[in-house]
């Protein structure tokens, strides 16, 4: 496998890692999150700094998730709280806290991020296949939610959350639940991310990476694991194969997150799904 | 002094939030749509500005256009792209907006540059006054006296017109409003061409203040005045005109006192994320 290959698998690993984690709180709970780059950040820059004194890697990745998921369950707290239009507007600004502090952060290194951070001691292939192998635990992981038992609650709570509440079911838990794994999953790939890349700037973690991710997510299907697998997919290899697409990347999903909202708000799992009935 | 200073300016900031969240909390009142697109129609009304006024060497005339030019862009996507899908879950109208701006912000980067424009005359920037020991740039008396201006006359055609009255009755009750008379398809119009062009105004006038021009300029003054109509209680307008100056002041504050744990624009989210624990109805918003 060539190097070229590997760091291709190793992103695409990544994004998938992101944007299921992210159908786990937007397409399984209904849950409206514009603020996940942020959590994804937060692993990276707890795993990065714990890198650098000079802790293992099993290590660095369990302390990012942890470290995500815990601050992921404080927002999911809000999510209790607000009303839906609310939430959306309280992660985008999740995100913009996050950045705003760590661009000032002299011990995170500011706005030139963390650099130099020590190799994960494996090989770039086997370190590629190290991450396929994480996001196919994710994406198994994925599945067997939607068809357990709590797939079924989240389902009935992204539904009618009065309806869920007056059959007997424990919204806030449910809630917190879907907030705590997808964000502690955001937290794994940006820990993921941190040996890969070796540097970590903050604008990587930023507003535009939030939408990038939601666009795979509801370009595929919000809630459709399989119709955002292959989303996050094509939209990763998009770029690499098209110089064009490379160029105007953002023009692209932009135009795609318009255009398949307003004519099949189901996404493409959306489109295949109606052609049957 | 510097504590009134940094009032004074923050007031300033608040006066251009005003004209922003206005607008937006207008759709939300009337559609229940968070119209994230809002900040591309603002930053249209620089372009035009800008362009305009370099063109031709008139201020006024640069205004003029951005105002119309404005207006009926934001008519224009109402009727385009939210129209047609209002009966979906506000979460797909949200994503729609989220597109249309991406793509707006990526047309001014190819169209204008990416580098940004200045004014080719612009002498209100650095003209000022000085008023008990603080200086304003014209600019920034421009901008208030513009937003009291227009938002008064809001206040006014809302409450003593006719239309106006119909408009708060749609607000209030579309069905009801209906059965009296008042075209709520009209009222929408009537709403997103009023706020689109406070937008747009308000562009130029950050334009103006800055003397610079650029495709991304909309971005943190428009998630700015999401978390203002959110800290108003979505869809009040009063609360809205008073969670704008507040963050404005509060920014400016903020700029100073926190400026070694956090930069400008996460102050604003901090300060909403802090008053949704204490109030998550907003400030004035109803539980």
């Amino acid at each position: 496998m060539s190097a070229y290959i590997a760091s291709l698998i190793s992103v695409i690993g990544i994004n998938l890692i992101l944007a299921l984690s992210l159908n786990i709180i937007t397409g399984f709970c209904g849950q409206v999150s514009l603020g996940h780059a942020a959590f994804y950040g937060l692993g990276a820059y707890t795993a990065a700094y714990l890198a650098k004194l000079g802790a293992p890697l099993p290590l660095t990745l369990l302390a990012g998730m942890a470290m995500a998921g815990a601050i992921g369950i404080v927002v999911g707290l809000t999510s209790l709280r607000v009303r839906h239009d609310f939430l959306a507007v309280t992660t985008m600004g999740i995100g913009f806290v996050f950045l705003g502090f760590v661009r000032k952060q002299k011990w995170l290194g500011g706005e030139l991020g963390i650099s130099g951070i020590p190799g994960s001691g494996l090989d770039a292939v086997t370190y590629a296949l190290l991450i396929a192998g994480f996001a196919m635990a994710v994406l198994g992981f994925s599945l067997w939610i939607k068809q357990s038992w709590m797939g079924f609650t989240f389902d009935a709570v992204a539904d009618d959350e009065d309806a869920a509440r007056t059959v007997g079911v424990n919204v806030s838990t449910y809630k917190l639940t879907a907030f705590g794994i997808g964000t502690a999953l955001a937290g794994l790939a940006g820990g993921l991310y941190v040996y890969f890349a070796r540097i970590i700037l903050p604008d990587t973690f930023d507003f535009v990476q939030s939408i990038a991710i939601l666009t795979m997510v509801v370009i595929g299907g919000t809630g459709s694991v399989w119709g955002v697998f292959a989303a996050t997919i094509a939209l990763t290899l998009l770029p690499e194969v098209s110089r064009a697409a490379a160029d105007y990347r953002l023009l692209i999903f932009g135009a795609m997150l318009m255009l398949v909202m307003r004519f099949s708000p189901g996404g493409l799992a959306g489109l295949v799904k109606r052609k049957p009935a | 002094m510097l504590f009134v200073e940094l009032i004074v300016k923050g007031l300033v900031y608040g006066c251009m939030y005003a004209m922003m969240a206005v607008g937006l909390t207008l759709v939300y009142g009337l559609l229940r749509i968070l119209h994230i697109a809002h900040a591309g129609v603002f930053a249209l009304g620089a372009y035009m500005t800008v362009t305009v006024a370099n063109a031709t060497g008139s201020l006024a005339l640069g205004f003029l256009v951005a105002t119309a030019v404005s207006a009926v862009a934001g008519t224009a996507i109402y009727r385009l792209a939210y129209q047609p899908i209002l009966h979906h879950a506000a979460f797909v109208p949200m994503v729609v907006s989220i597109g249309l701006f991406i793509v707006m912000q990526e047309g001014f980067r190819l169209i204008f540059g990416a580098y940004g424009i200045a004014f080719d005359t612009n002498p209100w920037y650095v003209a000022n006054v000085s008023l008990a020991g603080i200086s304003l740039t014209y600019v920034e008396i421009a901008m208030v006296i513009m937003s009291v201006v227009l938002l008064v006359g809001f206040g006014l055609f809302a409450g003593l017109t006719r239309a106006g009255i119909g408009w708060r009755a749609t607000v209030t009750d579309p069905q009801m409003a209906t059965s009296f008379g008042v075209d709520p398809v009209r009222v929408r119009y009537v709403n997103f061409l009023f706020g689109s062009a406070l937008a747009g105004i308000a562009g130029g006038l950050v334009g103006l203040l800055n003397n610079y021009v650029e495709p991304t300029m909309g971005g943190a003054v428009s998630y700015k005045a999401l978390a203002i109509i959110v800290l108003g209680g979505l869809g009040s307008v009063r609360g809205t005109l008073i969670a704008s100056l507040v963050l404005g002041v509060v920014e400016a504050f903020g700029a100073i006192y926190l400026a070694d744990i956090f930069d400008r624009d996460a102050i604003g989210f901090l300060f909403l994320i802090v008053v949704l624990m204490v109030r998550p109805q907003g400030l004035l918003g109803r539980g």
